[in-house]
């Protein structure tokens, strides 16, 4: 938290021009609270689970994708587009493995993930409408994708969402 | 005269064995999204058929030309002609967009020798239309048939240099990019015809997975004066778009020279032979895209 506050001050050039003008002397972080939730089938593996930010007229940000970083021959890109609305969202134009980005997969249970602005695909967020958009995709199993709104005020914002399959409760929170 | 028109007609109807009619050409792509790794496979069926994408009409020997991103043609791999299908592979070996098409132009058409009109011989192909056609043939009259089935893969990101037209038959123009569609968004496609803009042309969506579904789903458009439709995709999975035009049948769409009741009722022989309404030239587009959702 400490390093995310120094770059998020300091980190200028990583910046749109937009939300530089627009940054205030405060970092913001998001908090997205995730459950995968456990199920009895017979073959389990772990989803690949993709966070990324959406906002009306501005290009998709990945904040997160969690896969099998650990594959050798950085082979578990292979599948992400099976992630297939992040991968055309904004999958496709990344490369992978990013710093900041790229996670290993998370077993089943409630999972906090959090980004400060300026670290990673998080940019500074402008009062406005958001979309959290939380995608999980697992290897013999099912997908599922959930639009959580983060409507955003000079005070920060929250949102949530739940789905049905292969995703619990989403909770977007968005702190400065 | 009459004799000859029905003559002409048939000639019409075999030299697209099934491909006029309500039978379907395409190609159905394994996947159209890939990471861009470079050692990638796409597999591709290719067929006809009554119901989308199941295999139902004799295999087809078409030949696939693929252009890979760089605007290069590419080989197919383990290219077998089954019973019902044809199916081919191809290495996706760079980032970008590929584009896998089968064209096939045929002529239909006729000519006459020493005082009698002779069909040119189906199959005869602009290519080979000097050996066809006998020495001493005059009035030889003929018409295009153009067939084009196309698919779309793109590794990565979706670029544009495989979209060059060739100025032949029906060809697709993306406004929307073929493999940048998703459920609930409109995609735009021009279509020209022989180079131009094609108005006025109906054009048919179709999604997949036509035999287990009472309802067709088929959604209809119709080209606007820049030869332009947009559809909206209800539901995700792969769709059939599809365009053709020249030698329809049925109300109001009858081709000329196709023989009206009063023509057929006429003598045969009666008269001095008129100049013949030349056969219609046809050309047909069908393309497979996938809808994300």
């Amino acid at each position: 938290m400490q390093i995310s506050h120094k770059i998020a001050l300091t980190g200028g050039g990583v910046l749109s021009a937009a939300t530089a003008l627009a940054a205030p002397a405060t970092a913001q972080t998001l908090d997205v609270t995730l459950t995968l939730p456990r199920l009895s089938v017979a073959e389990y593996h772990r989803p690949y689970v993709a966070i990324w930010l959406e906002k009306e007229g501005a290009p998709a940000r990945t904040l997160s994708v969690l896969y099998d970083v650990d594959k050798r021959n950085n082979g578990g890109v292979k599948w992400l587009r099976d992630i297939r609305m992040w991968w055309r969202a904004s999958g496709r134009s990344l490369t992978l493995p990013a710093d900041g980005i790229s996670g290993a997969t998370r077993a089943p249970g409630t999972h906090k993930l959090s980004f400060a602005a300026g670290k990673g695909g998080m940019p500074t967020l402008t009062p406005g409408k958001y979309t959290v958009v939380v995608e999980a995709a697992r290897e013999n199993g099912g997908r599922e994708l959930v639009r959580v709104p983060l409507n955003v005020t000079a005070t920060g914002g929250k949102g949530s969402a739940t789905g049905k399959f292969e995703l619990g409760a989403v909770n977007a929170i968005l702190s400065r | 005269m009459t004799k000859f028109r029905k003559l002409l007609l048939l000639a019409a109807a075999f030299t697209l064995p099934q491909m006029a009619g309500a039978a379907r050409p395409w190609m159905l792509p394994s996947e159209t999204m890939f990471a861009g790794s470079g050692n990638e496979w796409l597999t591709v069926d290719a067929a006809i058929s009554s119901d989308l994408y199941y295999f139902d009409h004799p295999g087809q020997d078409w030949q696939p030309v693929v252009t890979a991103p760089d605007g290069s043609t590419t080989q197919v791999e383990n290219r077998a002609v089954g019973k019902l299908r044809q199916t081919f592979d191809l290495g996706i070996k760079s980032k970008g967009t590929y584009k896998i098409a089968i064209t096939n132009a045929m002529l239909m058409g006729s000519y006459m020798l020493n005082g009698e009109r002779k069909m040119l011989p189906r199959g005869t192909t602009p290519a080979t239309l000097a050996t066809a056609v006998p020495q001493g043939a005059t009035d030889v009259q003929t018409a295009t048939a153009t067939t084009r089935i196309e698919t779309f893969v793109t590794a990565g990101e979706p670029d544009r240099k495989v979209f060059t037209t060739t100025g032949k038959g029906l060809e697709m123009v993306p406004v929307t990019h073929p493999n940048d569609l998703a459920v609930g968004e409109a995609a735009t496609f021009q279509f020209l015809l022989n180079g131009k803009p094609a108005a006025g042309l109906d054009v048919v969506a179709i999604p997949g997975g036509i035999r287990y579904r009472a309802d067709l789903k088929q959604m209809d458009a119709k080209t606007d004066a820049q030869g332009k439709v947009t559809f909206t995709w209800p539901e995700a999975g792969m769709y059939w778009v599809s365009v053709s035009s020249g030698g329809r049948r049925g109300p109001g769409g009858e081709a000329p020279g196709t023989g009206s009741p009063q023509s057929q009722s006429a003598p045969e022989g009666s008269g001095s032979p008129r100049p013949m309404s030349p056969a219609q030239d046809r050309a047909i587009y069908a393309m497979t895209v996938e809808v994300q959702g």
